[in-house]
């Protein structure tokens, strides 16, 4: 059996897999968002955010990554997408739209690319290979 | 006579394909080609309505918070309310249970080694609702009862495809010793290829998601082998999902001796929203 503790997926980039340290990490802000479910609470939460937010024992970085609508700062935070899409629900929006958001493209430049097959895994499978598309990147402007 | 599985089904289960039949989208150019590939599906389910559907399926922050997250959850209830995800619940029909065959596969099940959450008290979400519209479309009751079965693929370790294969066959195993002559199918859903979070939202590969289908028809135990990260890095951190047509797959003749199941449809279309569309109906 391989070991049971290793995390061969932490080096996949751009992916947070939410497993039980993030889980712990995220517990309070994940229930906040589940509380969005009812529509007393989505509510309580538009008339007054902050007030909101201060009502759960979350750390103020979640806080504020929530009222920021961060939501790649969520995720490292501790936040699950599916707990998340709560206050993409609240706002109105669709898991595309959130989707979009955290890939640093428009909505409409998302669903192009979606229509088009989707992001190939080429070039998109490992953390190194990103760094050094980054670095390579900063090259070309240092140059 | 004892209860049998005639057939399993397999398909993703997007929220927004129920959005676009909810809303009446079915015939935009974005959705038609989608639909168009369940058609036969429909008919062949009309033809072959039966008694029962095990439905695998996940919850999706639905029915469970984080406060208990089980990995195998039966519904063992008689009747499961459509959830409201947050835009408000579809208008969909609730969905009536079978509580003695659920109690029946629960017992044996457990005994078999599964340790089995039972649930008699649940809303279910677009997992379970959205594969039910795409094989009935939209009538005002369910045409047969149905068992749901959550897996646990949100929080990670999520069970290995290895032992949802094993699971499958228990499942097998319960269903035909139940002392009554029902039609049963087993559905697994979730998939194909997707990623909704972080910089590789998008992701989608076509090329693995059709040697998924490859191999679940014809090389379903070796299949079962594939190890978790190959699922994250290759279609994504929700493709993960997959793992739950394993537990359909093994509930098929062939992996308890009999003979290899007919393949009576097969379809992929991408994209629906951020998701890799994949579709199988396999008789025994």
């Amino acid at each position: 059996m391989d070991d049971p503790l290793d995390k061969p997926y932490l080096d996949v980039p751009g992916t947070t897999v939410f497993d039980a340290d993030q889980s712990r990490r995220g517990y309070w802000l994940n229930q906040f968002c589940m509380s969005l479910m009812k529509a007393d609470n989505r509510e309580r939460f538009r008339r007054d955010e902050a007030a909101y937010l201060d009502e759960w024992d979350m750390t103020d970085e979640q806080k504020q990554a929530v009222l920021d609508r961060d939501m790649n700062r969520m995720i490292s935070l501790g936040g699950n997408i599916y707990f998340l899409a709560k206050i993409g629900a609240t706002d109105g929006k669709s898991f595309q739209q959130m989707a979009a958001s955290m890939t640093g493209v428009t909505e409409e430049e998302y669903r192009d690319m979606m229509v088009a097959g989707g992001r190939s895994p080429d070039g998109n499978r490992y953390t190194h290979e990103w760094d050094q598309r980054d670095a390579a990147a900063a090259g070309e402007h240092g140059s | 006579m004892n209860a049998h599985i005639s057939a399993s089904v397999y398909t993703s289960h997007v929220p927004a394909i129920g959005v676009a039949l909810d809303l009446g989208k079915t015939d935009e150019p974005y959705w038609q080609p989608l639909f168009a590939g369940y058609e036969f599906s429909k008919s062949w389910f009309a033809e072959h309505t039966p008694d029962v559907v095990f439905l695998v399926y996940n919850d999706h922050a639905t029915a469970f918070s984080l406060e208990v997250i089980p990995t195998f959850a039966i519904g063992t209830g008689a009747r499961f309310a459509v959830a409201d995800e947050g835009w408000g619940p579809r208008p969909v029909p609730d969905v009536v249970g079978h509580p003695e065959l659920a109690a029946h596969i629960a017992h044996s099940v457990i005994r078999q080694d599964f340790d089995l959450t039972i649930v008699n008290q649940m809303d279910v979400d677009h997992g379970l609702t959205v594969p039910l519209s795409l094989m009935c479309g939209q009538p005002s009751e369910w045409p047969c009862p149905v068992i749901p079965f959550a897996v646990n693929v949100v929080h990670y370790p999520v069970p290995s495809g290895r032992r949802c294969l094993a699971l499958g066959q228990a499942i097998r195993r319960a269903i035909e010793s139940y002392p009554d002559d029902l039609d049963v199918q087993i559905w697994g859903t979730g998939g194909m290829s997707h990623q909704l979070q972080g910089p590789r939202a998008g992701l989608i590969n076509s090329e693995f998601d059709r040697a998924f289908l490859d191999d679940l028809i014809a090389a379903p135990t070796e299949l079962a082998e594939k190890p978790h990260v190959d699922y994250v890095r290759e279609a994504g951190s929700e493709g993960i999902e997959l793992v739950m047509w394993l537990i359909a797959r093994g509930a098929m003749a062939d992996l308890g001796g009999g003979p290899p199941p007919t393949v009576r449809h097969r379809f992929y279309h991408v994209p629906a929203s951020n998701t890799a569309v994949g579709h199988l109906i396999l008789e025994n």
